[in-house]
């Protein structure tokens, strides 16, 4: 079988090859070789040039320059500066960043110190969640063996740089993969955002310039510099730059971790690469940015994946969960699904976040129970826009996205909901109606003895009754009639 | 282990690395085995399946170097062994239980007769791009 390589694996190159607590593998596959070139035959400015030039932006979601940061945490003058890794990866579903900590820990170590010797800094702290054991395993071998090397500690490869690596563990709030909640957290404060400016740049951990960058940005600078900056460049879009790992889910055939050029297109992703759609249903959406990002339709397939163009689609890049839906999922309950992960997460630090998404819930949860009208639709949007404004973090300013977007791209379900009280995907369990059709019905009586809530009447040889009133929609009856007399609307 | 003192240095040690181990891919080298342990490789009985293989190849005394590594991307066939007999491309086998690590041995290793459940290797490696 011949199979169309749409992947390329730059962050992921060592996972799956190396083992990850050797250090030794590592190092057959040139790990801490573009720190030994940086420390040996490159300036800081001239190593920051190269990221630049190479067109790399943040993989944490927000998509910033990452040489760009790396120059204003270097410009700022300080006695002390610290690299910090974003290693909380809060998104459901997504596991990115622990794959490439539990495959490839050295990557992440070597581009720390990279880091450090552009900004100046000599201590690199890796936030990480106490939920992922392994990861913080094999980080704190790869740690002591680089450290045993020489490879991190004082005087690194004789070139007089010192940088050492701690480990700082979160207790897996969402709200911590924000930067400057997840300096508050490394500090033993409350894990609440601040407003910015400042920026961490400016002033971050202990009021030091501090350079955050995510665990897959981290993991692309050492092939930046091995390989340069115009060969990283010449993949992905104009302004999109090189790949972006995903954590493919939902109902999807290949389930897994992908690795593939910006500017692929979904409809390779989801169909090439992943296989196509479970049991050959229908194709419906894909939601990517998780509960910051949004839903797109089938009219995006051939929309090319970047930064950009997702924005514009109504959704984001985010992390990189990508989870994919089919004619069997409700896009009602999926909105109502984020916005449940939202209130879990929200740190209540600031009202529009912590009620206005408590009053979208209770909106969409009317709808899914076939009380909504089209009014609350108006409502959902207006709530939204105040959330997105007023709110002091990316979780608030984020959190109505998946509302948004899937009213824009499927107004027709939310109007069936409201409109006519059915849920098209037959998701939405109180709005399903199982009614006998006289003509059918044999007066078996087999339903009758089933239903768990006594809800159906009838004598025996003649046709049967459902209470609505009483029904709970459990679907017994319609399983067990043998005369497809029971109808589903 | 003393400490490296210079880039030359580094440079010598994977070379010596490389030399020592077997990496390269020559006729001569070991079989090489990979097993996927990453946290959903080792949920889903990655660990049996190593000690599986270690053992069956100490019982038939055949020379393999097996070693664990990080995620594949191929999650929803886990687990996952990776074969390489020398000077040929590594094969992945997904949905690995008992009998088909014995198989991959028993046939695929010994014999060198196709089996059932290889995963098409579906990306590119930053060596392949110029
Ligand atoms: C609610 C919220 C959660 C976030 N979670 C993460 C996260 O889990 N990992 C991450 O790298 N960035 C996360 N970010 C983005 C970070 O604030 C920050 O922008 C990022 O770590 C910068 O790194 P990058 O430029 O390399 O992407 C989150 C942002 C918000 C608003
Ligand atoms: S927007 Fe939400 S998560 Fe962010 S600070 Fe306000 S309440 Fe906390
Ligand atoms: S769906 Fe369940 S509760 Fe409703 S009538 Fe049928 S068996 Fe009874
Ligand atoms: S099981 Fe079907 S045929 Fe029998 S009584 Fe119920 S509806 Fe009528
Ligand atoms: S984590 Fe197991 S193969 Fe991806």
């Amino acid at each position: 079988m011949t199979v169309l390589k749409k992947q390329v694996r730059i962050a992921l190159r060592n996972c799956g090859v190396i083992d990850p607590e050797q250090i030794e593998d590592a190092i057959a596959c040139d790990a801490y070789f573009a720190l030994g070139k940086c420390l040996t035959t490159y300036s800081p400015d001239e190593v920051i040039s190269e990221i630049k030039t190479s067109g790399l932006r943040g993989r944490g979601g927000g998509g910033f320059p990452t040489g760009l940061k790396w120059e204003i945490t270097k410009n700022v003058e300080s006695d002390q500066k610290y690299v910090v890794c974003n290693a909380d990866e809060g998104d459901p579903g997504a596991f990115m960043d622990r794959s490439i900590l539990e495959g490839d820990p050295h990557s992440v170590l070597e581009a720390m110190a990279i880091c450090g010797y552009c900004i100046g800094a000599n201590t690199g702290l890796i936030y990480i969640r106490a939920e992922y054991p392994l990861a913080i395993q094999r980080l704190k071998i790869a740690i002591k063996q680089a450290e045993e090397y020489g490879l991190l500690g004082d005087d690194i490869l004789g070139s007089g740089f010192d940088f050492k690596i701690e480990m700082r563990y979160g207790a897996g709030a969402f709200v911590c993969g924000e930067e400057t909640a997840l300096i508050h957290s490394m500090e033993g404060l409350r894990g609440e955002p601040t407003v910015k400016p400042p920026f961490p740049s400016v002033s971050g951990y202990l009021g030091k310039p501090t350079n955050v960058n995510n665990v897959e940005t981290f993991a692309n600078i050492p092939v930046i510099i091995n390989k340069g900056a115009k060969w990283f460049s010449r993949i992905g879009t104009e302004k999109s730059k090189g790949t972006k790992v995903f954590a493919l889910a939902g109902k999807i055939n290949n389930v897994g971790l992908i690795e593939v050029p910006m500017g692929t297109t979904l409809r390779e992703v989801v169909y090439e690469i992943g296989g196509g759609i479970v049991n050959g249903k229908k194709f419906k959406s894909v939601q990517t940015g998780g509960p910051s990002g949004g839903c797109l339709t089938k009219d995006f397939l051939d929309t090319p994946i970047d930064y950009d163009n997702l924005v514009a689609a109504g959704s984001m890049m985010g992390s990189g969960g990508m989870i994919v839906m089919d004619e069997d999922d409700c896009m009602v309950s999926i909105a109502k699904f984020y916005l449940e992960f939202t209130l879990e997460e929200s740190c209540g630090k600031c009202n529009p976040c912590r009620i206005g998404n408590k009053r979208l819930h209770e909106i969409l949860t009317k709808i899914t129970e076939g009380n909504g009208t089209v009014e609350d639709i108006e409502r959902l949007k207006e709530l939204s826009d105040v959330i997105k404004d007023t709110s002091l973090c990316g979780l608030g300013q984020s959190s109505p996205n998946p509302v948004l977007s899937t009213i824009a791209n499927f107004e027709d379900e939310y109007m069936a909901h409201v409109k006519e009280g059915k849920c098209p995907a037959g998701q939405c369990k109180s709005l399903l109606r199982y009614d006998i059709v006289e003509d059918l019905c044999t007066g078996c009586t087999l339903c009758f003895r089933n239903c768990p809530v006594g809800a159906i009447t009838g004598e025996r040889r003649l046709p049967h009754f459902i209470d609505q009133s009483l029904c709970i929609k459990c679907g017994v009856c319609f399983e067990k009639c043998k005369f497809d007399a029971i109808t589903l609307t | 282990m003393t400490k490296i003192k210079s880039f030359d240095e580094l440079r010598k040690i994977k070379a010596k690395i490389i030399k020592t181990s077997g990496e390269a891919n020559s006729p001569n080298s070991l079989i090489k085995i990979k097993v996927g342990m990453a946290t959903c490789g080792i949920a889903s009985g990655a660990g049996e399946i190593m000690q599986v293989l270690v053992e069956e190849c100490e019982r038939q005394a055949i020379d393999v170097t097996i070693k664990q590594t990080g995620c594949l991307g191929y999650c929803y066939a886990e687990p996952m062994v990776e074969v390489q007999i020398p000077g040929a491309e590594p094969v992945v086998f997904g949905y690995v239980d008992k009998n088909r690590a014995l198989e991959i041995i028993g046939k695929f290793i010994l014999q060198r007769k196709p089996i059932e459940g290889v995963i098409p290797v579906s990306f590119k490696t930053i060596n392949e791009l110029n």
